[in-house]
């Protein structure tokens, strides 16, 4: 069975791209994709057999914070693609604290991994052909600090949902339109509350959508997700993510479908809530105008590393890196006008067969005879402001 | 004031609602309802607004995509919904669109000269034998390359596709381009380009752009004039420095603080707006916006509000003004 999937994907892969000449290369090109996809085969298989096991001791997945003011640390976190094209280094490398009771940011343009770092810290990396090769995301519930990379499923499933949870970016699409609003709540709870009776649990489900700000809580209860409007939706995923008490909520673009007015109310209510449950929030977004309203500290993510991080007021104030900067320069904003927007020149790297120099090098115009050389290390600015960026490193600096 | 190439007079376009077995007419969806703007040659408008409030209805309208229910849309002084079949067709090289979603709006069996060159020979813009090179040149103008010529659209990321369609639009060297939300799709390194293209090209061709955008940002750095819509309904226009700096209607003030600003030191007051829009099929009375609005008077849900024109050329619909409150519209040309 596992040879007739191998055959119909290569001959797939052929059939969309077109290889053109002599019979010769074609069977030159067929025997590449057959290596890739056999060494894909080898190592998925691999990383599954790791994945699927049970029996895993508690020793094998707990460890120690670095520091015990933070929730989640992650360190060096490599999450990869084994595509029929190649690898794909969606996260290499990517290494940040979210700090109890502040709001990470989590800044970058499509694809540069922002998203493909929640899911790994939820465990819900699409399978066999995304997998987590590498590094820590250690996770501190208070009693003990477990690296999430590594904890059996059994005890990801007690977390996931429970001390994690998720506001995914699309309301319409992440609820189910099957089940009404309130049944979808009680599940959550139900599975994290073996013991509690239905009463309660509805009763409990109702104080979460009053939480949110639904007035009618009882009457949305019964409703299903297409009879409710795109902020009420997410009002209700967001009851729904907190119905267990989480310690950190992961917001993954959660107003990006909303208009303004509504996104303000969103964005607003989502403050409020943070003091009142005290938890931290992990704001994953593309708008660096939502970022510097909520977060307290800032990612920056290009290409599936992080290039910078630091305070808000350090990022916006006082950017290090040339993406940063043009990133914000490329903003319009209101009330600052300028006769023409600064843009990037190009367009974000494949992905696959990534440079082993600076990813950004060949759009960022200030670029040196030295960033042709390794990946640069993350260079302290501050005791809170990192950048990885050549432009800063000592021996730069000192020959002006 | 310039001379106006686009002129709309209180247009309005209904959708009907059918339902039951005989698909009766039960209702009407009221997307655009008595809508009047102009845009100067050569400037651009940019229109604003929540989804819903029908923008692109506006849009689609103005180019004959949708019959308008009634009210009237001079271009150059021709009334484009009193034209003939093959009247419209002479105009049409000269008013294009750009669609929103660069994705679906190419199609993907096509390769990129066949694309944007399709409307150059159905419309003879130039001769045959020219036909190839002047695609070239339409390409090089918006930022494609020569060679790219022959690819299909998958080959091109958004922002590259956004081009194509820019191409396609710029190709039958039109003289208004009504542009549908073209940045919202693209990441915003992506939409600077896209956005210094737009401008770019607008100089060379002297072009006049309808940008409609729910983007406040983007809008008031291309427009020169803005329209703020609420539920088919301008609520406020004139001209950018002037909605800008002081804006009038309560849903503009609160539109405009919902904004958020890249500044984490700058915490501003924002007005937060309750409730999400009405739905347009059952507006609310007299005024459409006093369900959400923080400083409703009781006059605001019984009588529709007027549109006030000060002598700036401002324009506001709400009860809190009245022509003669000088201190509202201010005597300063801006």
């Amino acid at each position: 069975m596992k040879d007739s999937y191998i055959k119909n994907t290569i001959m797939n892969r052929l059939r969309k791209t077109k290889l053109k000449g002599s019979s010769k290369a074609r069977r030159a090109g067929m025997r590449k994709l057959r290596h890739v996809n056999r060494e894909n085969q080898r190592l998925m298989n691999q990383y599954e057999r790791t994945q699927k096991k049970v029996t895993i001791k508690p020793s094998d997945y707990q460890c120690e914070m670095r520091d015990q003011k933070n929730v989640v640390e992650f360190d060096n976190l490599q999450t990869h693609f084994f595509t029929d094209m190649g690898v794909v280094k969606a996260v290499d490398g990517v290494s940040f604290d979210v700090p109890k009771g502040k709001t990470v940011g989590v800044v970058g343009e499509s694809g540069c991994g922002k998203s493909v770092t929640s899911l790994s810290l939820m465990r819900l990396v699409q399978r066999p052909t995304g997998q987590i090769i590498g590094g820590q995301i250690r996770y501190n519930n208070g009693t003990e600090t477990v690296d999430i990379t590594k904890v059996p499923i059994h005890k990801i499933q007690k977390i996931r949902g429970n001390e994690i949870a998720m506001i995914f970016q699309e309301p319409m699409t992440s609820l189910n339109p099957v089940f009404t609003i309130g049944s979808q709540i009680d599940e959550i709870i139900k599975l994290h509350n073996p013991g509690m009776s239905k009463k309660a649990i509805r009763g409990k489900s109702i104080e979460m959508l009053r939480v949110v700000g639904i007035a009618r809580a009882d009457g949305i209860y019964h409703s299903y997700p297409h009879e409710l409007s795109g902020g009420m939706r997410q009002r209700a995923m967001i009851g729904m993510s907190l119905a267990c008490d989480p310690k950190l909520i992961v917001a993954d673009e959660p107003t990006t479908a909303l208009d303004v007015t509504i996104q303000a109310q969103i964005l607003d209510l989502l403050r409020n809530l943070k003091d009142k449950v005290d938890a931290s929030i992990m704001l994953i977004t593309h708008d660096l105008g939502v970022v510097a309203e909520m977060a307290d500290e800032v990612v920056v993510m290009y290409a599936g590393r992080v290039i910078e991080k630091g305070t808000a007021l350090e990022i916006f104030q006082d950017p290090k890196h040339p993406y940063t900067v043009g990133l914000l320069n490329s903003k319009p904003s209101v009330n600052k006008s300028v006769s023409r927007l600064y843009s990037i020149p190009g367009n974000v790297p494949n992905p696959i067969n990534m440079p082993g120099y600076c990813y950004f090098k060949d759009r960022c115009d200030k670029r040196m005879p030295i960033c042709d050389g390794d990946y640069p290390p993350m260079i302290k600015i501050s005791d809170t402001h990192l950048v990885a960026c050549w432009l800063w490193s000592e021996e730069v600096l000192r020959n002006g | 004031m310039a001379e106006s190439l686009i002129k709309v007079k209180n247009l309005v376009k209904y959708f009907p609602i059918k339902s039951g077995v005989l698909q009766r007419v039960t209702g009407y969806v009221k997307a655009v309802d008595d809508v009047s703007f102009e845009i100067a040659r050569g400037k651009t408008m940019g229109l604003v607004g929540e989804s819903g409030c029908g923008k692109t209805t506006i849009g689609r309208t103005i180019l004959r995509l949708y019959e308008a229910t009634s009210g009237t849309v001079e271009y150059d002084n021709l009334n484009l919904f009193d034209v003939s079949r093959s009247e419209l067709r002479k105009l049409r090289p000269q008013i294009q669109m750009i669609f929103q979603d660069p994705y679906s709006s190419l199609s993907p069996r096509m390769p990129v000269g066949e694309i944007i060159g399709e409307a150059v020979r159905e419309h003879r813009i130039v001769p045959p034998d020219q036909y190839r090179s002047y695609i070239i040149e339409t390409m090089e103008q918006c930022g494609l390359q020569k060679h790219q010529i022959d690819r299909y659209p998958h080959e091109f990321s958004g922002g590259q596709r956004q081009r194509i369609c820019i191409a396609r639009a710029i190709a039958l060297k039109p003289r208004f381009i009504v542009a549908d939300e073209p940045v919202s799709a693209l990441d915003v390194s992506i939409q600077a380009q896209i956005i210094n293209l737009m401008t770019d090209l607008q100089n060379e061709m002297d072009l006049t752009y309808l940008f409609i955008s729910h983007d406040l940002s983007v809008v008031e750095h291309i427009s020169d004039f803005v329209g703020v819509m609420y539920l088919g309904d301008l609520v406020e226009y004139g001209s950018r420095d002037r909605i800008f700096a002081k804006p009038l209607h309560p849903y503009t003030k609160a539109l405009f603080s919902a904004v958020p600003v890249p500044d984490p030191a700058r915490k501003m007051s924002r007005i937060i707006l309750e409730g999400d829009i009405p739905s347009p099929a059952n507006p609310p009375s007299g005024c459409k916006f006093h369900t959400r609005c923080p400083m409703r008077m009781p006059i605001c849900s019984e009588e529709i509000p007027q549109t006030i024109t000060y002598p700036n050329g401002h324009q506001v619909a709400c009860h809190l003004y009245t022509k003669d409150q000088p201190e509202a519209g201010d005597t300063d040309e801006s």
